[in-house]
């Protein structure tokens, strides 16, 4: 029997190595590359067809940056007229003053914007060839974050902790009364009115994290919530 | 004097007990755990990350740095902490064991750190830090075209064996030594060092022992690195 | 910023992980985890985790003890367990957890050196104690000295053969500890004493002191980190690590 097509099931775990698709019809698009006839997965992760494209999720891992992603870092370094933001990856996120949402003044000490220490919500504007990394924090919901606590989850976990249309996250907004912002690098500010509601909304955070592909986690969730009010 | 029956009664082509489990460190970004026999290896992935000092970063693509180390109460005769010229040879062929099949073009100017443990040693050391390491890359989601797996063969009298344990090591009619590793879909030989005295034959049957070797170790480093996955969603 | 976080929850009397300030996390214990080692033992404490060799080894004894054996202590602070630890040397870190192990079994007098001796004068058994961190989660002190315990309770005298050489792999009975010292060690965070940080935690740390209590007396004792204690606050920290050494003990027997 000639085997063509996808040889493994849709929602499978693949490992690196593993066969993915036999023949010309399907395409390598994420985590996965041509070799010969063969599709052949190349990290750990779920295995996603969408029409001919293949796709292989990561589950773990750290984070991969990409233009556009709303990112929280840390301020690790500073020098004449840019701050070097921690994002979890092999690659600081370079702040240039001009794209800083406060206005700073020509020779101003730029720790007094941003500290080290201080965290931010940026967003990547443009990553080089090279992996320079340029964020930014002008545009809605950036800024220096104040109060509360940022945590840390996989980054591969994030698309569980939002929820479909955001559905997670404001599930758990709504059930302890906390502001929280979620980056996709995986550190997440949570900022409520006290302790005890961050540390509600932090345990279900990483409940999401670790049961993230239970069915009905939603539910779960939610049933949380409501018992530990 | 022929080598009739193993020290352990194993047949001459089978490999002792293998256990492995992904996931062991939670500090790090990838982990793993290969025992074979008595022989426990552990490893640790931390990256890519930032290289310093600058000097030592490629623009074109991360490195991959290797660290074997065992454990000072590993074996019976203790070893001193700090590095010896042994740890350092193995760790270079490490490396170069596990590079054909990682990508690294998506991480100029950085690094992937791979930190082995021998926690138990009872031969074929470089072989589990090897396996070990292979599923901590894949855990660790550094982009790999295929496992890697590693596995030592030999003659011991005047047999080939596969996974010599210690006491075949030190056999008194002597013994080679020939740790290999292997990749999982094109059988490429990306480890292969040699010991003691052997015919073309011999290596070739040799070679043979040791592909059949590494495809059933790659199928268990699969499955752990599946039940990894799987464990998390149970919880 | 966490840093921030971490201390006013302490102010409240809370903690990241809704622990009391004076309870520690889960500590699972477990014996033999190196066959080639005379005792072995790995402690986990929260998702700390750190493994302890015993190796036995024939020397001589120092001219001004020439009937007793001695301990060797050693810590490696692998980069397997830590991002931030690095390949090299011992640095200060790794040599104060050694020597507050060291001296913590030394001077409690858990091993009675006058056993270790082989022949006055000229041999003696000197035991070889390897602390390897493999998980950094916080608390590395407490985890090491009870691992290095649990090593020590369990470890076997080698034999020896007519030369006085190891003859490895057969023993000649274990190896008897007078006693079962604890190091507990106490954290200053704000104005709050509390036991075993995580590493989170750990970042917040003003001062410590581990305190090394054998049958409720103290043996060892190491204030380390930047900050001092008032002599009130050292009284209080005692207090705690006596009251744990009860706990923890049991966790050996």
């Amino acid at each position: 029997m000639i085997k063509v097509g996808i040889l493994i099931k849709e929602k499978s775990i693949v490992v690196p190595g593993d066969i993915i698709a036999e023949g010309m019809d399907y395409l390598p698009s994420l985590g996965c590359f041509r070799e010969g006839k063969h599709v052949v997965s190349e990290r750990l992760g779920l295995l996603n067809v969408d029409n001919r494209f293949i796709k292989v999720i990561p589950l773990t891992g750290s984070y991969v940056p990409k233009v556009g992603d709303t990112v929280i870092g840390e301020v690790k370094d500073m020098s004449f007229g840019a701050w070097f933001i921690d994002i979890g990856c092999a690659y600081d996120g370079t702040l240039m003053v001009r794209d800083a949402t406060e206005f700073v003044e020509k020779d101003a000490d730029l720790a007094q914007v941003y500290n080290f220490g201080d965290f931010v919500v940026a967003k990547i504007v443009k990553i080089t060839r090279h992996s320079s990394i340029h964020i930014t924090t002008k545009g809605p919901g950036l800024r220096k974050i104040q109060g509360g606590k940022v945590i840390s989850v996989t980054p591969s976990k994030v698309p569980r902790v939002i929820g479909k249309q955001g559905s997670m996250v404001s599930m758990i907004k709504d059930g302890t009364n906390c502001t929280i912002v979620v980056g996709q690098n995986g550190k997440i500010w949570i900022n409520g009115k006290n302790p005890d509601d961050e540390l509600l909304a932090t345990e279900a955070i990483l409940k999401v994290e670790n049961e993230s592909h239970i069915d009905g986690l939603t539910d779960k969730i939610k049933a949380f919530l409501e018992k530990k009010k | 004097m022929s080598y009739t029956k193993r020290f352990d009664n194993r047949k001459f082509d089978e490999m002792r007990k293998i256990e492995a489990k992904v996931d062991i460190i939670p500090r790090a970004d990838g982990s793993a755990m290969f025992k074979i026999g008595d022989t426990v290896a552990i490893a640790a992935v931390y990256g890519p990350r930032s290289l310093h000092p600058k000097f030592l970063q490629d623009p074109e693509k991360g490195i991959l740095r290797c660290n074997y180390t065992m454990m000072p109460f590993s074996v019976s005769e203790r070893i001193r902490p700090g590095p010896s010229r042994r740890s350092t040879e193995i760790s270079l062929v490490t490396s170069k064991s596990l590079l054909p099949v990682l990508d690294l073009t998506k991480f100029p100017n950085a690094v992937v750190d791979v930190f082995i443990q021998i926690i138990q040693a009872n031969a074929g050391t470089r072989c589990a830090g090897i396996c070990a390491a292979s599923m901590a890359l894949a855990h660790a989601g550094i982009p790999m075209k295929d496992m890697v797996a590693a596995v030592s063969v030999g003659k011991v009298g005047d047999k080939i064996v596969i996974d010599l344990n210690k006491e075949e090591e030190d056999y008194e009619d002597g013994a080679t030594d020939i740790p290999v590793a292997m990749t999982g879909r094109n059988h490429e030989i990306t480890l292969l060092q040699l010991d003691g005295e052997v015919t073309k034959e011999e290596l070739m049957k040799g070679l043979e022992m040791a592909r059949k070797g590494c495809l059933d170790i790659i199928e268990i480093q699969k499955k752990a690195l599946r039940e990894a996955i799987k464990e998390n969603q149970n919880e | 910023m966490n840093n921030d976080y971490v201390r006013s929850l302490i102010e409240r009397g809370k903690r990241i992980d809704g622990r009391s300030l004076d309870s520690y996390r889960e500590i699972k214990l477990e014996s033999g985890i190196s066959k080639y080692a005379e005792g072995s033992a790995r402690c986990k404490i929260g998702e700390t985790e750190v493994l302890v060799g015993v190796k036995f080894e024939v020397g001589t004894p120092y001219s001004d003890s020439p009937n007793e054996g001695t301990i060797v202590v050693s810590a490696e602070l692998s980069p397997i367990a830590n991002p931030d630890f690095e390949l090299g040397p011992p640095n200060e870190q790794s040599v104060e957890l050694a020597r507050v192990v060291d001296r913590g079994i030394r001077e409690s007098k858990a091993v009675d050196f006058k056993k270790l001796c082989i022949k006055e004068g000229e041999k003696i058994f000197m035991l070889f104690i390897d602390i390897q961190v493999i998980n950094d989660d916080g608390n590395l002190i407490d985890a090491s000295a009870l691992g290095a315990l649990k090593a020590l309770s369990e470890a076997k005298f080698p034999k020896l053969d007519k030369d006085n050489k190891v003859v490895s792999g057969e023993f000649s009975g274990k190896l008897k500890l007078e006693k079962l010292p604890i190091t507990c060690t106490v954290y200053k965070i704000g104005g709050s004493l509390l036991v075993d940080v995580d590493s989170k935690e750990e970042k917040a740390v003003d001062a410590r002191l581990s305190v090394n209590v054998g049958n409720g007396r103290i043996h060892a004792l190491q204030k380390g980190k930047d900050i001092g204690f008032s002599v009130d606050e050292i009284g209080r920290a005692v207090d705690i690590a006596v009251k744990k050494e009860k706990e923890l003990a049991k966790l050996l027997k």
